[in-house]
This record gives structure tokens, C-alpha cells and sequence, in this order.
């Protein structure tokens, strides 16, 4: 076990173009650290280059005290597991399993002992004579996890190593690779771009958007305090609502909705309203006027789409092929999450409560959060 | 779309009547009217070849020449092996032949692999460099190759035979392209589990490239085995030749004892025959997944 740590690491495939732009990051030892971000964002290759799939272009990484920056993959004593598995498809599950181990000719016993512990944990004694081919996607995913506990390596790199399971399976991995973690607490960095495997599994959680570091912080520390516009959009789902708006006078506003303001002014704000923050409103407090659009109810929730006036912002976290926030005519396409008992309907009107503390700020030119 | 979906209907209530006209194992189809031929085409002179080499010497002379035997002349056979080294022919022509496999399938997969894989300076010249040797004809490099051969003392031996042979354009390029197409993910996962390059070549890579070796196996064998100019050129002693080079010799100036010629020809093609009919699904797969002819 080891801390990793890595210094204005920078990796350019190209001239122009950095796949990661100086990255400064420490993971601690035993510590499970999320990097998260759309894709294309850098994290991948983060994990290559702590991995020595590929070599940084300046900067030093560090794994157990030590600079591994010419030190070969073999060498920095790291396990990874690959989005696809890359289970070895010509081996039996065993053979996987004890191929780190013979490369490093540990003594058969060991080997033997060491893959029954592994297939213990991950239960997978009835499969070591199966070939990969002959398992279905949940037992190969554990394969590959066990392929990684055998060697009790310094370090765990997984890259988005539930992407591929399905829905049920992939709650299940998790609950899984955090058991896991807590139990033998070697550090881990975890790739994903799946916020809630983020939130759920990190220790810290590291947001990343084109090859740079937007923020880091623990799971509700990035949640409840996102240091700007792209964190905000990334984080939660759904993901904030962002409504332009003003901060001058000692007043926030936001289309019609005005809420205090003690901060200097700003003229150009996005307002930030978390969808779980909004409900109907009661009789007293500021409130948001809203048409009712789309009714989603999900059983624990009701996820309610519709429009408020006002414009939306964008915070750079929208995925490509989703449609962006849309203005309604000269409306702003918002969402709410109310209790089952509040559905509404569509083309209902409805006031929403705005609790004025749980309103994010920032600033429209810097995107960075405003402090209050 | 609206073809697509009538179509398929269609497609399992054919299928269905179908089951019973198969089990009678004539499911006959327009294309047989062109294969058939081409089949017939094909197989003649293998017929020919085999009925002649159970002729008497009158007989072959016949014309026009018979497609039957009248009379089973297997003394033929034992008259070969005993009119000429055959054997030693056919050891010798087996062994120039495994080496040249062998060496193919060695060199080709380690050039192949650091074409495929490492990066290294000069790579993609090197690379166009090698294919383009496959454009030059052999009897371009002919000679160039006797002086070579010639100045590693070679001439008149096996070495003559192997030594040139032992690599070739065509399995590394055909090497590298399968290469290319395995995940590099599981050699990510071998190099991060602690393999050497090499360990990732011969545990990982190869073992995971059995119908391309086997295609370059078959490839090389057939290759190697009907070979005829080069060791025309090189091999004089007639314990040096290799079957190709000594069923020649049954062809004299004055006289051709073809019913013994055929018989030779039989026995010279029985193991490319026998490698052809276990590794057909090899050989044609592979060529297919080239995209080049053999």
C-alpha cells in the first residue's frame, strides 16, 4: 500500500492539445479516489499515466514515495482493471488469475494460496476452470477484479470498470468494490464518468473537464459547495438548474423570483437551484413560478420537467447528444424533484420554494462560484 | 426498411420446409451449376495423374489416353523407390520444408509483432520497405540471392534451400495485420501484470493468433514444398534435391517414363494433400481475413 501522488503532470498527444493539463493530485494511502468527468476529460488518460501506459510529457508521479516517472509498468507494483475486462480469453479463470504471479515467479504455494483467496472474496471458486468466453459479464468483471487483488498490489486503477454491466448488476459491483475496499483498504483511484458511482464510492472525488481539474473535495463537499458552473452541471441528477440573473441593490434577481443579497454586486450571475431544493411552495417564502411539463414519477420521487421565466445558462457539462437546456419561447426549461404525494400534472401552474441558502451563485464571466 | 421486414418472414418460412429436403442431403442450388463444372475441371488431371500412375509405360501412350486403368500397375511405385533416392528426396524436401515453416512462423512473428506494436524510429519505412519486396519477382532477385547464399558456403546443401526462406514479406505483413486487429488491452494488462515484451508475444499474442500461424503454417508449407527454381538453381547432387527437383529427373531427354513420373507425382503430393484437407478452414479463413491471394 502507498500514497500516489502526482505533480503538474501534463500529457499531450499532439502539439496543440493537452489530454491533461497540469495535474497536481494526491492520493493518500488506503484513500478511494474518484476521478469524474464527461469523456474525452482526461481522467482515462490520468490513470495511464499513473499506470506507465503512458509517459507524462513534464511533471512527476509519485507511487509509495518514489518517482516511477521511467519506471516501467511491471516495476511500480500497481494493478489495473480495463473497462473491457481484458480478461486473457485463451486461460482458464485461474490462469488469469495466477498470470501476474507467475510473471513475478512467485512460489507456486503462494500462487495457489493467494488466487483461492481472491476467488473466496469475490466468489468465484466454482468458475477457475471456465474460460472467459464460458462467463457472463458480472462474473468476467470479478475475474478481472480478482486479477488485480491477487498481486496485493501498492495501488488499484480501475477505469470505468462497471460501464459495462447492467443496471442491477452495476449497484451490485458497487456495494461489491466498496466491501471490498473497506475491507482490505489498498488505495484506489477509480475512473468513471458516472456520477453516482462517484458520489457513492469516493472517498474524494476529483472532477475533471478538458484535461484539467475543476474540483476536488469529498463526495457532499462537491455536491453542496461546486466551485463552478461545470461542477454544478455535472454533479446531482438531475443535474442544477442554471438561470441567469443579476446581484445588485442587495438583491438577487432572477426573472421575477428576488432573493437578498449581501455580497458586492455582480451583473452577470448564473443561479444555481437544485432540483431536489425546489418543492411546492407554501403559503409565505420566495418563490418561482412554474408550468408543469413533463411528470416523471420514479416511486421514491417525482421528477417533474417544466418552465419558468427567466434564461437558461449552460454549464458546459451537458453531454453532447443530450439536447440542451432550451429556452421555452422566453421561458427556461427547469426541473424539480417533488415527494410522490405532490405529483402534479401537466400544464399545471404551481409556485415552487426557493430556500434562499441553498441558492448556488456564479459569476457568468470567471463560471467560478460566488462566495457568500 | 418496409424489404427488410418482408423480407425476413420470408427468410424462416423457408428455412422451415427446408429442414426436411436436408436431411436427403440434395439441396441443390443454382450455384452448383457453376461449381460442378469448375469442380470437374479442377479434379481431372488429379484423376489422371492417378490413374496414369497405375499404367503399364504402353498404356500412358495410348491415345486417346484413358481415364480408366485396365491394368493396376501398383509396381509402379515400388519401381519409383527404387529407380531413385525418393526417399531421401522426400526427407530432405520434409525438412527444408519444416525449416521453413518453423522459421516463418518464428521471424515473421516477432517482425510482424514490433511492426504491429513498438514504436520505433524509421517503423513505417521499414514497414513499406518490406512490402515492397513482394512487387519485385523472384527472378529479379535471383542472382543477388545465389551470391549470398554462395558466400555463406551454401551452394549444393539444404542450407541453400532454408536459409533464404526462413522469413518473408508476406507473413509479416499478413502477421502484423492480424496482430492489429487483438485489443492492445490485453497487453496493456499483461505488461501492468508483469510480462516482458517477449512474454507478451509468445503467452499473450500468439496463442491468441492460432488461424493466422496456422495460414502462414499452410501457406509456407505449400510454398516451400512445390518450390522448383530455386532448388534448381542451387542443388546438383542428387542426394541434395528435394522431390520437385528429383521427380524432374524422371523426365529425360530421350525418353519419359510417365506412368513412373505420375507414380512419383502421387506419392510428392500426398502430404500437401493431407495438410490441405486438415487445415482447410485455416487456410481458407485466413486468406479471407488477409484480403490477399496465396
Amino acid at each position: 500500500m502507498a500514497e500516489v501522488r502526482l505533480e503538474h503532470v501534463t500529457k499531450r498527444f499532439s502539439e496543440d492539445v493537452a489530454a491533461l493539463d497540469d495535474l497536481t493530485l494526491e492520493v493518500a494511502d488506503g484513500e478511494f479516489l474518484i476521478l469524474v468527468g464527461p469523456s474525452g476529460c482526461g481522467k482515462t488518460t490520468a490513470l495511464r499515466l499513473v499506470a506507465g501506459l503512458e509517459k507524462p510529457t513534464s511533471g512527476t508521479i509519485a507511487i509509495g514515495g518514489r518517482v516511477v516517472n521511467d519506471v516501467t509498468p511491471r516495476d511500480r507494483d500497481i494493478a489495473m482493471v480495463f473497462q473491457n475486462y481484458a480478461l486473457y480469453p485463451h486461460m482458464t479463470v485461474y490462469r488469469n488469475l495466477a498470470f501476474g504471479l507467475k510473471e513475478r515467479h512467485t512460489p507456486k504455494p503462494e500462487i495457489e494460496r493467494r488466487v483461492r483467496e481472491a476467488s473466496g472474496i469475490l466468489g468465484l471458486d466454482d468458475l477457475l476452470g471456465r474460460r472467459p468466453a464460458q462467463l457472463s459479464g458480472g462474473q468476467r468483471q470479478r475475474v478481472a477484479m480478482g486479477r488485480a487483488l491477487v498481486r496485493e498490489p501498492k495501488a488499484f486503477l480501475l477505469d470505468e470498470p462497471l460501464s459495462n454491466l447492467d443496471a442491477k448488476l452495476r449497484v451490485q459491483m458497487r456495494a461489491e468494490l466498496k466491501r471490498i475496499h473497506q475491507r482490505l483498504g489498498i488505495t484506489t483511484i477509480y475512473v468513471t464518468h458516472d456520477q453516482v458511482e462517484a458520489m457513492t464510492l469516493g472517498d474524494r472525488i476529483v472532477v475533471m473537464s478538458n484535461g484539467r481539474v475543476q474540483q476536488i473535495g469529498k463526495p457532499q463537499e462537491v455536491y453542496s459547495r461546486p466551485k463552478n458552473l461545470f461542477v454544478a452541471g455535472f454533479i446531482g441528477s438531475p443535474p442544477m438548474n442554471l438561470l441567469r440573473g443579476r446581484c445588485t441593490d442587495g438583491c438577487i434577481s432572477v426573472g421575477e423570483l428576488e432573493l437578498p443579497w449581501s455580497g458586492p454586486d455582480a451583473p452577470e450571475v448564473a443561479v444555481g437551484l437544485r432540483p431536489e431544493d425546489l418543492r411546492p411552495a407554501g403559503e409565505s417564502g420566495p418563490s418561482l413560478e412554474f408550468v408543469v411539463d413533463v411528470v416523471e414519477p420514479l416511486g421514491n420521487e417525482v421528477v417533474v420537467h417544466g418552465t419558468t421565466t427567466g434564461t437558461a445558462v449552460e454549464s458546459g457539462a451537458e453531454e453532447e447528444a443530450e439536447i440542451p437546456l432550451v429556452a421555452v419561447g422566453a421561458r427556461a426549461a427547469i426541473t424539480a424533484v417533488f415527494e410522490p404525494a405532490d405529483e402534479p400534472s401537466p400544464g399545471d401552474r404551481i409556485r415552487l420554494r426557493v430556500i434562499p441558502e441553498r441558492v448556488h451563485l456564479f459569476d457568468l464571466r470567471t463560471r467560478e462560484a460566488i462566495g457568500r | 426498411m418496409s424489404e427488410i421486414q418482408t423480407i425476413e418472414p420470408a427468410a424462416h418460412a423457408a428455412e422451415e420446409p427446408a429442414a426436411e429436403p436436408r436431411g436427403g442431403r440434395f439441396l441443390f442450388s443454382s450455384w452448383h451449376l457453376v461449381l460442378i463444372p469448375i469442380a470437374v475441371v479442377m479434379v481431372i488431371p488429379l484423376v489422371w495423374m492417378l490413374v496414369t500412375s497405375l499404367q503399364t509405360l504402353d498404356e500412358t501412350r495410348h491415345y486417346p489416353p484413358s481415364l480408366v486403368p485396365t491394368s493396376l500397375q501398383f509396381s509402379n511405385y515400388t519401381d519409383v523407390l527404387q529407380q531413385a533416392p525418393f526417399a531421401r528426396w522426400f526427407v530432405n524436401t520434409l525438412l527444408v520444408t519444416l525449416a521453413c515453416v518453423a522459421g516463418n512462423l518464428l521471424f515473421c512473428s516477432l517482425a510482424g509483432y514490433a511492426f504491429a506494436r513498438i514504436r520505433f524510429f524509421g517503423r513505417e519505412v521499414a514497414f513499406i520497405l518490406i512490402l515492397a519486396t513482394l512487387m519485385v519477382p523472384f527472378q529479379v532477385v535471383i542472382i543477388p540471392t545465389f551470391l549470398i547464399v554462395r558466400s555463406f558456403h551454401l551452394i549444393d546443401t539444404l542450407g541453400a534451400l532454408i536459409l533464404p526462406n526462413l522469413a518473408g514479406a508476406f507473413g509479416i505483413f499478413m502477421l502484423r495485420q492480424f496482430f492489429r486487429t487483438l485489443p492492445v488491452e490485453l497487453e496493456e494488462a499483461a505488461r501492468i501484470d508483469g510480462a516482458s515484451r517477449l512474454g507478451i508475444l509468445f503467452k499473450i499474442v500468439l496463442p491468441l493468433s492460432g488461424p493466422a500461424l496456422a495460414t502462414l503454417a499452410v501457406i509456407t508449407f505449400m510454398w516451400t514444398w512445390n518450390d522448383f527454381l530455386w532448388p534448381l538453381i542451387t542443388i546438383y547432387s542428387p542426394n541434395n534435391m528435394t522431390l520437385q527437383l528429383g521427380l524432374a529427373t524422371f523426365q529425360g531427354a530421350h525418353q519419359t517414363n510417365t506412368n513412373l513420373l505420375m507414380a512419383a507425382n502421387v506419392m510428392s503430393m500426398l502430404p500437401v494433400l493431407l495438410l490441405f484437407f486438415v487445415a482447410q478452414r485455416y487456410f481458407v479463413r485466413g486468406i479471407a481475413t488477409t484480403g490477399l491471394k496465396g
